[in-house]
């Protein structure tokens, strides 16, 4: 008989349950700890305080861990937890320039002030899977400290010795040099600034911005787009508090930051010039940065006069569907009953149905 | 799970404070969908963030919860949702539409008439009503504003003209205080006369659109429809097979391998208020401890 619907408490305790039996696989072998996942699963750990838009690597490798490896919903829980944390206060612009480099490159320049630096990369690594990792075989001495040590001191970036021949925009300070406003704070409106299309962009999707960035060099809305740099590394966070009246470090943060350089056939008003795109990114998210960048670039065809045509250029399109939890949980929202919904679409088709010409009948051969 | 150290209802004051701007907006205004700060809550966008984030905004310690999905109580999105709202308030629930003062739903409106002082939320997936006919929210902000809405008509003439009839069976728009379209969530459309000068105050969450909107105690909301093509909601020729209701929303249930099918109530509270001998303990008022 009709029973279905009850139970639905008692099935939600068991679906614990097993979850966390399937979290913690065969007891035979040791538990991950989360020191584990965030010193070995760094790359992950990067990608989930990215995109949860929290930069704590302890939490973020909690989250991979209670979400078995799930990325997205590492980042869901990230996101839920910092729904309700207070605002502190408001930090004073990054200065990527003081960066201490673990690794910049620039496309566009052989050699350059601060010259290039590989760093760790999987850009060069070749692709046969290393069985050696399969022996669980006791970790190799370190050799690489000695030798590698980040790039202190103050690298100009590209752009700026770009701009020393005015080859390229510049996007002076505007008057007053207003907040940006908090997207976690205020929802986002049509059209959005520039400001408010990059924060959307740093929290988006990497999966959906690197396809967006792809179509760009596909055809749609190509740009003609030059890696000027990216650059990774600790750069410092810093702090005015009103009483002090000076600028105070509370502690480096790590991230990668990319400048892409984009042709620009000029306008009535601008000669002809590079343009930019820029892309940054917690920890180390090469192919975020660099997808966020081309995107950001897409994005700003109206700013700059271009004919909006592609996907990629159009805010609306763009900018509602990068976030991963809205897409993740609409998507999956289709798993709950709809048997209302579905009743009454029943109903429909059974009626148009008897409406319809009968198959077989002369006429139409559908 | 032990209950996590929150606040009341999960949501700090502050993002309370900013939701109830939005509901006051949304309520001097009835039908014009308040964009907010929507948060990320610890449920999915999608599965009824906007409806939770309203309640909490609004639930005191003397409030009576009775959360619905598709009709029912027991379905294990609105016991989730009850157990949330238990494990964060500690307030009582019940799954009688008469006790509750405050009555979070998804896809329904009970059967049982609401009274005034009576609080309905509602989830809602898609707060614009025009969205499938134009994506671009610029746009379709614009068209609210010049109360341009010839769109919408021409989407259930171009029904009426290809099937003889509006083809448009839940989420059926609906003008409210003769202003605004609104999407009424989705509903059957069934249940769109319930809203019409409901003594009860009705509110509209969508969390991963950011926007609410609210149908004040008492206003008119009005089905659209054309003077030769009025708007008219569904009827069966069944009644509920368990408690013989023929004046409810059915849901069809498939009972065996060949497709026999019998039609009992959505609206589980419904049902079981008119199956005397079946209802005992799952029916009360269940006070919970603070957890």
């Amino acid at each position: 008989m009709y029973v279905a619907v009850k139970g639905g408490e008692t099935a939600i305790l068991n679906s614990y349950r097993l979850l966390a039996e399937q979290r913690r696989g065969d007891r035979a072998l040791p538990e991950l700890s989360v020191a584990q996942i965030r010193q070995q699963l760094k790359l992950s750990v990067d990608r989930v305080m990215t995109e949860g838009s929290v930069y704590d690597p302890e939490l973020a490798a909690l989250a991979i861990k209670q979400a078995a490896g799930d990325l997205v919903e590492a980042i869901f829980l990230l996101r839920a937890y910092r729904a309700t944390l207070p605002r502190l206060g408001s930090t004073l612009p990054l200065d990527t320039a003081r960066m201490a480099l673990e690794r910049r490159i620039s496309a566009t320049f052989k050699d350059l002030p601060g010259g290039q630096v590989l760093g760790p990369t999987y850009d060069y690594t070749q692709r046969l899977l290393d069985f050696t990792l399969l022996a669980n075989s006791p970790d190799s001495p370190r050799s690489v400290s000695a030798a590698f040590k980040a790039e202190e001191g103050a690298v100009p970036r590209v752009v700026d010795l770009l701009n020393q021949e005015g080859l390229i925009e510049t996007r002076p300070v505007p008057p007053g040099d207003p907040a940006p406003m908090d997207l976690t704070r205020a929802p986002l409106r049509f059209p959005a600034d520039r400001a408010t299309r990059l924060q959307n962009l740093a929290r988006g999707d990497e999966g959906f911005l690197l396809a967006m960035a792809y179509s760009t060099q596909r055809g749609y809305s190509h740009s003609h787009p030059f890696v000027g740099e990216i650059r990774l590394g600790q750069v410092a966070l810093e702090i005015e508090p009103e009483e002090l009246g000076f600028a105070i470090s509370i502690g480096d943060l790590e991230i990668t930051e990319c400048e892409m350089v984009n042709q620009f056939a000029g306008s009535k008003t601008e000669p002809p010039q590079f343009t930019r795109g820029y892309g940054l990114a917690f920890g180390h998210s090469e192919r975020k940065a660099m997808a966020m960048s081309l995107v950001d670039r897409a994005l700003r065809a109206e700013e700059l006069g271009e004919p909006v045509e592609s996907p990629a250029q159009m805010q609306e399109f763009v900018l509602s569907h990068s976030d991963s939890l809205e897409a993740s949980g609409f998507v999956q929202h289709l798993k709950l009953p709809h048997y209302v919904d579905f009743q009454s679409e029943l109903e429909l088709v059974r009626r148009l149905r008897a409406a319809a010409p009968q198959p077989g009948a002369e006429g139409d051969p559908a | 799970m032990s209950a996590p150290q929150v606040n009341f209802a999960y949501l700090d004051e502050r993002t309370k404070r900013m939701i109830r701007r939005a509901i006051l907006k949304a309520v001097a205004i009835p039908g014009y969908q308040v964009p907010f700060g929507s948060r990320e809550m610890p449920l999915p966008y999608g599965w009824g963030t906007g409806g939770i984030q309203v309640t909490a905004a609004v639930i005191g310690p003397q409030d009576v919860l009775k959360v619905i999905d598709q009709g029912s109580d027991d379905t294990v999105n609105a016991v989730n949702i009850r157990r949330f709202f238990e494990r964060t308030t500690g307030v009582a629930t019940t799954t009688r539409t008469t006790e509750a003062t405050l009555i979070q739903t998804r896809h329904r409106i009970p059967e049982t008439p609401l009274r005034e002082g009576q609080l309905m939320v509602y989830q809602v997936p898609v707060p614009e009503p025009m969205q499938r006919l134009e994506p671009r929210e610029t746009e379709t902000r614009t068209l609210h504003g010049l109360a341009e809405y010839g769109l919408m008509h021409v989407k259930l003439y171009e029904d009426i003209a290809r099937y003889g009839h509006i083809a448009t069976t839940y989420d059926y728009p609906v003008l409210v205080n003769g202003r605004y379209i609104m999407a009424p969530s989705p509903i059957p459309k069934f249940d769109n006369p319930k809203m019409h000068m409901s003594p009860a105050l009705q509110l509209f969450g969508a969390g991963r659109e950011k926007r609410i909107y609210a149908v004040p105690p008492y206003t008119t909301v009005e089905s659209l429809g054309f003077e030769d093509h009025p708007f008219e909601v569904q009827r069966w020729d069944a009644a509920c097979a368990l408690c013989g209701a023929t004046d409810s929303f059915l849901d069809e249930v498939i009972t065996d391998d060949a497709g026999s099918r019998l039609h009992v109530c959505s609206d589980s509270d419904y049902c079981q208020s008119r199956q005397p001998a079946v209802a005992t303990v799952e029916h009360e008022t269940t006070p919970k401890e603070l957890a």
